[in-house]
């Protein structure tokens, strides 16, 4: 649905993306994580066709984004990091001016902009001044513009910025039912937002992807092998001399009394060995647990790291 | 066209819902039916004293009370368009909702040409409320309907030259009161610039004649509609327009 190759943006002198490629299959939801400034908003915005890219090639639902841009945006719906809302509208005339702008024929055009209220919680506001309504709807309209002309692809720039838990957990569940029928990409620097609604994460970081995969197999990837940490009473570095020199065990690395250690993928047997040795040497063992690799991890490893 | 007029209609309506079309409508209108008595009791009162002095004719309704009212029709335009232009792009490019407009299926020269005929009709709007003048005129007097008809489409031209302006001033900041200085500064240059032919060579003097704003609209006063006024004042308006594209297209690829 979405297939991006070799793009790459530079703004003036700075590269914002560098030789970006990926693939995006009809149905999917796809997250697009980074810190702020690695270039998501420069990658949607070129989806969308709002500006053309330096050299590359992306298309979206079959269009080339360059060649043939009014048909990619009859296509998309997008919601920009600033929700595009005009203060001194209604809401429900705002969306309708929206699906007017996207080529909604006149007939169903009013059925469009009443499905879409109903989808994002706007019933309360219908009649309000856009410019009378807090940040958190505002956003919502944002999103109703993006989806009232029901756009088989749908790109959403930080979804649920500035909405409130209740309201975020919402969006979420609106988001994950578009799939099947949408195709989304979704941009955050909120892990949690990411692990949440997205099927695939690309990770994407001073303008180049720096991990595309599933959730799950992100996390295996990056675990490299498994890191235990182990909390002792008397922490000592002949003790801990001793704990590296066990086979498997890839680092040793001490916080006071918490030591951290990264053992070699398959050798999960020499925990044993490990704790034996601990004890031997007269750490004390106070507390022994596998640590789970939290996305938060992979997203900091993946953004600091030269390479994996 | 459908595109353009979505566009269009959006932003006459933003126009009353918001002050700015009342209060531009009620300022020209008072400054309008100001002059409009002035030069009417003045008309008279000139009259009067040619009939009681039999000094001969006096000036036509034409010359005397259609030509300045219309005339300074023009320059209260001047005034009052950077107000009505100023808003067009710089909002939208300050609230981001240019956005919505460049990712919307219609083109750049939909979107340029939706927010022309919107301050378009805006004007249309202020004009047909002048209609009573002639009206009055009609009504008291036999003016001649010629003079009168080249006027309005006089006025409507080089209004529309002065929201060219507006718009492309418009569109290279997204602070509206430099828009609105600027729009102002331009149209006033375009105004002014015959000044200079008196003091410049002679192929000079043509051009400078030939590029002010005001120079063409002498014929329209005076019921005269030469083409080459119709021309200059529609090609005017396509280089402000096309000179808005080329701006708003060069933000995408900075």
């Amino acid at each position: 649905m979405i297939r991006v190759s070799h793009l790459t943006k530079m703004y003036g002198q700075r590269t914002a993306i560098h030789d970006l490629s990926f693939e995006v299959q009809r149905g999917e939801i796809v997250g697009f994580l980074g810190p702020n400034g690695a270039g998501k908003s420069t990658t949607m915005k070129i989806l969308t066709g709002f500006m053309p890219a330096t050299d590359g090639k992306a298309s979206v639902a079959g269009f080339d984004v360059f060649e043939s841009p009014i048909e990619v945006k009859r296509n998309v719906g997008y919601l920009p990091e600033n929700p595009p809302v005009y203060m001194e509208m209604q809401v429900e005339e705002y969306l309708a001016f929206a699906a007017a702008l996207h080529q909604v024929p006149k007939a169903s055009r009013a059925r469009a902009v009443k499905t879409t209220i109903e989808k994002t919680g706007l019933g309360s506001v219908r009649s309000r001044l856009i410019g009378n309504l807090s940040k958190g709807f505002r956003q919502r309209v944002g999103l109703a513009q993006a989806l009232v002309h029901n756009p088989p692809v749908l790109i959403l720039d930080e979804p649920t910025v500035g909405l409130d838990p209740k309201q975020i957990i919402e969006i979420r569940e609106l988001i994950k039912g578009l799939a099947g029928d949408h195709t989304v990409i979704l941009s955050s620097h909120i892990l949690p937002e990411v692990t949440a609604t997205c099927q695939r994460i690309i990770v994407i970081n001073q303008g180049k992807i720096a991990a595309e995969d599933t959730l799950d197999r992100l996390t295996t990837r990056l675990k490299k092998g498994l890191i235990y940490s182990m909390l002792v009473r008397n922490p000592s570095s002949d003790g801990i001399e001793a704990l590296k020199r066990v086979p498997g065990v890839h680092s040793v690395s001490a916080a006071g009394p918490k030591l951290v250690v990264e053992i070699d993928p398959g050798t999960s047997e020499i925990r044993d060995k490990i704790s034996e040795i601990a004890v031997n040497k007269g750490m004390g063992v106070l507390e022994f647990s596998a640590e789970r690799v939290s996305l938060e991890e992979i997203f900091l490893q993946l953004t600091t790291q030269e390479n994996l | 066209m459908k595109n353009i007029w979505i566009i269009a209609y959006r932003d006459f309506k933003a126009y009353f819902t918001s002050p700015i079309a009342y209060i531009i409508i009620a300022g020209f209108l008072a400054i309008m039916g100001w002059m409009f008595f002035f030069n009417l009791s003045h008309f008279n009162l000139q009259n009067m004293q040619y009939q009681q002095m039999n000094m001969g004719k006096a000036a036509s309704i034409t010359e005397g009370i259609i030509g300045p009212l219309y005339g300074n029709m023009n320059v209260i335009f001047l005034f009052l368009v950077p107000f009505i232009t100023m808003r067009l792009f710089a909002e939208e490019r300050k609230a981001h909702t240019i956005e919505l407009l460049m990712t919307a299926p219609v083109t750049l020269t939909q979107i340029i040409f939706g927010k022309f005929l919107s301050s378009f009709l805006l004007v249309l709007v202020m004009l047909s409320l002048t209609l009573i003048y002639p009206i009055v005129l009609f009504l008291t007097g036999n003016p001649e309907l010629g003079p009168i008809v080249t006027s309005y489409l006089g006025t409507l031209l080089l209004s529309g030259c002065y929201l060219a302006i507006g718009i492309l001033f418009s569109s290279v900041t997204e602070n509206q009161i430099v828009a609105g200085a600027l729009t102002f500064a331009a149209g006033l240059f375009f105004w002014l610039i015959s000044w200079a032919a008196q003091s410049v060579g002679s192929t000079l003097s043509d051009v400078l004649t030939y590029l002010s704003l005001i120079n063409h609209y002498r014929n329209f006063s005076m019921g005269v509609l030469n083409s080459s006024d119709v021309v200059y004042y529609l090609s005017f308006m396509g280089v402000g327009l096309f000179l808005t594209h080329r701006v708003l297209d060069s933000f995408r690829w900075r």
